[in-house]
Parts: structure tokens; sequence; C-alpha cells
């Protein structure tokens, strides 16, 4: 049977969405029992909220001053250490898994599954390659742990309701200390952020300047949406980097994506296809950006925009 | 000898466009235009900024790659690097061998940094540096878009999804980079000509006792799907109504 240690991602008040997702995953292996780790200086609020997780059967609580900033040089020889009675390792497919799960897996001497798409079976997964241009479905050795990453963007969060049993566990691992915290600062824009956002509108080369980006950021505010750009806009200098969707900025999977002014390059289009739904306005018709869009508009973005958000009340 | 080693791969380059092999063992690759990972060139460049800087000796640039990967290397060495390693492997090596390999690298050559992009644009892993920092025992930090070197330190911010993250590191470390560490600078002719000069040795996968037996099994590679042709609609109210029909808005 399978044993699945699920790594809770939490900014030590919170849970993180993210969990939820990785329980969801966890849970289409059939039969499989669910654990759920939390590693914080302080867990109890955050164990309380995993233990409400529909499917956990127990949660682990390692509770050390160390944890306090989840570095994963710190969080990684405990997880290793805890990981011995379980078949499977399960992190989000966040910055802060996608951090932490390698590093596991090397003290573990084994592959990391990176992003799992879909649970084929318990040792069988699909996960997406080449920016999502192609599907790789692997088979991890039947002896090996399986430690993975799960793409938050593929799975439902689970439900909560339940209340499992928390438990204190001390790894007794000894912890580095050549890994120091400074600082965090959050997202400027005040905006939700892009790679997890349920709504993005994203502007391209068309709004003209960084003053034509602000139709882009109006209408975010209005849905409650995150911005981002083509790299087309990004390297016109219309709006920051760290903004760009595509290839070789972010890989994004929303509920809604407004794509404005934006041509549909196919460095951008794999950053966008697994939106839910795609909306286009473009003012050019043959723009491929329209073959992808489950709902097309052909105009002047300088009045449909303005024009959009007035009709969304 | 400061030396920074710096981790590169040769890719298909990302304005091919991937086509999936009709038997479904992979993608096609065959006469497919072949580049440096992009996130290793940002490596790259990072490493030849600080020797530029004067905090280095040395770049040394190090792939594992079939015999072809010498293009790639030459092109690291037209940038910049002093010196390239080529541990040539005909079949896929993944990141826990790479990681391995890297780790026996690193006892030779000692390096007081390691480079390399936060993922390959092929398989998406992402997955290396975090690998070879644990298997090293030493700090990591992924996706810089910032990194300040001084008194056996590093100060380094990573893009995070809240936003960004500061780090103090003591060195050896390993870092990866994100986009917005710098913008890799253009090869020039000469530079081409000079890097042909420039010593590239070659290894055999066999002398690093690691294996090429991959962590993971393929069972087949299929294109994504495809989504369905959307609708077009003529004017805003149109599209409200679109949006509110699924419950969009």
């Amino acid at each position: 049977m399978s044993k699945i240690l699920v790594i809770a991602e939490h900014d030590g008040a919170r849970l993180n969405p993210s969990t939820l997702k990785c329980v969801s995953c966890a849970a289409k292996i059939p039969g499989a029992a669910i654990d759920v780790l939390v590693l914080a200086t302080d867990s109890s609020a955050v164990a309380a909220q995993a233990a409400a997780i529909t499917g956990v059967g127990k949660v682990l609580a390692a509770d050390n001053p160390a944890n306090a900033e989840g570095l994963a040089a710190v969080l990684a020889p405990q997880v290793a250490k805890l990981a011995a009675d379980y078949t499977h390792v399960f992190g989000p497919s966040t910055t802060f898994g996608k951090d932490l799960m390698p590093r596991v897996a090397a003290l573990l001497g084994v592959g990391q599954v990176s992003d799992v798409m879909s649970v084929e079976g318990p040792h069988r997964f699909k996960r997406p390659v080449y920016a999502g241009n192609a599907v790789l479905t692997l088979d991890v050795p039947a002896g090996d742990k399986v430690v993975a990453t799960v793409r938050v963007a593929s799975f439902e969060a689970a439900a909560t309701g339940g209340s499992a049993a928390i438990t204190k566990v001390d790894p007794g691992v000894a912890l580095p200390t050549h890994t120091r915290f400074v600082s965090r600062s959050g997202a400027s824009t005040g905006r939700p952020d892009l790679q997890s956002a349920s709504r993005v509108v994203a502007g391209g080369r068309a709004l003209g300047s960084a003053d034509g980006f602000k139709l882009i950021f109006s209408l975010a505010d209005k849905l409650g949406a995150a911005v981002g750009a083509s790299r087309a806009a990004v390297d016109a200098g219309y709006i920051q980097n760290d903004l760009q969707i595509g290839q070789t900025g972010k890989i994004i999977a929303p509920e809604l994506y407004i794509g404005v002014g934006i041509s549909g390059a196919i460095q951008h289009m794999t950053g966008i296809k697994d939106a839910r739904t795609i909306v286009a306005i473009n003012k050019d018709g043959e723009a491929p950006i329209f073959e992808a869009a489950d709902i097309g508009l052909v105009g002047d973005l300088f009045s449909i925009v303005p024009e959009l958000e007035k009709q969304l009340g | 000898m400061r030396r920074i080693m710096v981790g590169v791969k040769r890719v298909v380059d990302y304005n091919v466009r991937i086509r999936v092999k009709p038997d479904n063992s992979g993608v096609i690759t065959e006469g497919v235009k072949m580049s440096l990972n992009p996130f290793d060139e940002i490596a790259l460049e990072e490493a030849l900024r600080i020797k530029e800087r004067g905090l280095a000796d040395e770049v040394l640039a190090v792939s594992i790659g079939p015999a072809d990967t010498q293009q790639q290397l030459r092109t690291a060495l037209a940038m910049g690097a002093d010196r390239a390693v080529l541990v040539q492997a005909d079949a896929v090596v993944g990141p826990l061998s790479v990681a391995r390999i890297f780790h026996k690298l690193i006892e030779k050559e000692q390096p007081f940094l390691v480079l390399v992009g936060k993922q390959a644009i092929d398989d998406d892993n992402g997955q290396t540096a975090q690998m070879l920092a644990g298997i090293w025992d030493r700090p990591q930090a992924v996706s810089c878009s910032k990194v300040e070197i001084a008194d056996g330190r590093a100060t380094v911010t990573r893009e995070v999804d809240t936003g960004l993250e500061v780090l103090e590191i003591d060195l050896p470390a390993v870092l990866s980079v994100d986009l917005r560490l710098n913008e890799p600078r253009y090869v020039k002719l000469p530079d081409i000509m000079k890097a042909k000069k420039k010593p590239l040795d070659t290894l055999a996968l066999a002398d690093f006792g690691v294996g090429d037996t991959p962590a993971f099994t393929t069972v087949k590679v299929e294109p994504p799907p495809q989504r369905q042709k959307g609708v077009m609609v003529k004017d805003v109210a149109e599209l409200v109504d679109a949006l509110k029909k699924k419950g969009l808005v």
C-alpha cells in the first residue's frame, strides 16, 4: 500500500492552498494513506489547518526555530529523515516545493518527478516537458521512493472538514547554518501573483507604451486579475521582466486569460495554453492567438478595453 | 585559482516548434537547431561578469551530452569562458546523475561557486542545482535575480511566488539563475575565432562511475491535448455575455 507524505507549504500562520492540491493529487493513488508534514517554528496553527483536510490520516508537526523561513537546505534533511516510513513524498510545484523537493530526492538518492499533472498509477505519472508542448508519461522504478512536485494548476483543492490527529515529531538531524534568511519583499504591485492567479490580463506590444499599459492594469484591477505581458512588450520596455508570460517567462494556468494586443507568438502561447478560457482582443483578425482563443474579438484595443471595463460594471 | 563552474546544456532551440515522434518515444531532434539552454547562458554571463569585477580568475563551462555538445561549449568559450569540459554521454542523463557527475568535477576543480540555469527548456525539470547542493552538502539559491559576492559569502535575491527573497549563503555554493539576472552578451566573430584555441577537454561518462541508467523509464511522449476551436464575438457586449455564460465574470 502507498504511504504518502505531503510537505505542507505555509507562511507560519496559514496553510498555502497548494497543500490542498497536493493532497488531492495523493488521493488519486488508490488506497493511499496520506499524512501531512508541517515544519515550522510553532506549527500549531498550520497543523490544525492541515488536520482539517479531508483524506489526511495524520499530521506530523516538527517544531524548530531553524524552520522559521522554510529554507530548503534546513528542511531537506528533516524531510529526508522523516520520509523513511513512506513510499511517496509530495510537495507543491511552487517556488517553495521546487526549491525543496529535488534536494530531498538527492539526499534520498532517488530521482524527482517534476510537475505531476496526472497520476496514472502508484509509480506512473504524466508531466509536461518542452514548456507543455509535449506530455511525458514515466515510470518510477517499483522499489524506489517516489519524490515529486505536484503541478498545482492540474488538481482541485481537497475538501476540508476532517479532524486528523496531530503528532509532534523530532527528526533529530543536524541542520546546516550555511544558509541564512535576510529578507522577503512582497510583489510590489499589490495585485494577485501572476503564477497562481485565477484571472490574468496580459498586454502585448500593441499597447504602444508604458503609459498604454495602464489600460491593462485598470482592467486587471476591475477583474481582480494579475497582470502579465508578452516578451515583445517586455523587450520594448513597457513593463517589467518578471511579468513576462511564455517559454522563458512564467507558465500560467488561470481560469481566465485575456490577451490584449498580443499576436500569439509560439513562445507566448506555450505559457498560456493551460488556461481554462483564453480571450483574445487584437486588431489583426489573422493573429495566431485567435487559433487558440476560446473567445476572440477583433478591433481596436484602445476603445474595446475601456468599454469592456465599463460593461463589467 | 578562484574558479567558477558553470553547467550548460545543449537543448532544442527555443524558437523550434516541438514535434512528437510518431512512435511516441520522444520529440524529434534530428535536423533541428540546437542551442545553449537560455537559462544557462544567463548563468554563464553572470560568471563572466563576476570575473570581470575581479572576483574570480577562471570561468569553467561544463556540459554532459553527445559529442555535438562541443558546438555549445565552443559558444560558451566564445562568450568568454576560459575552459570547457564535456562529459560525453550519448543517452539522456537525468538530473540526479548530472548532479553526481558535477559533484565529482567539483572535487577535482574546487570551484568557489557553481552556476546553472534554473531549468533546461527541454525536460523542464529544474532540479540540477538543488540536487547538486544536497549531494555536496552546500548552500543553494534557486532562481536568482541578483548575486553579490564578498568576503567568502554571497548575498542573493531569489524570485519566489510571493515576490523576492534575499538569502546570505556561505561559499562554496550552488546558484540557479532566473531570467531577470542579466542579459547575455552577443558573441562577436573574433571571439568565435579565439574560442577555437581555448581548451575543451572531453571525458568519458564511464570514468565517473555514475552509470547512465535513467532514474525513470519513459513510457510515452505525446502531444498535449488540443484546444477546441473557439468562437468570435463581434463587440464588447457579446464578449461580456460570453464570459457571463461561462460563469467567468
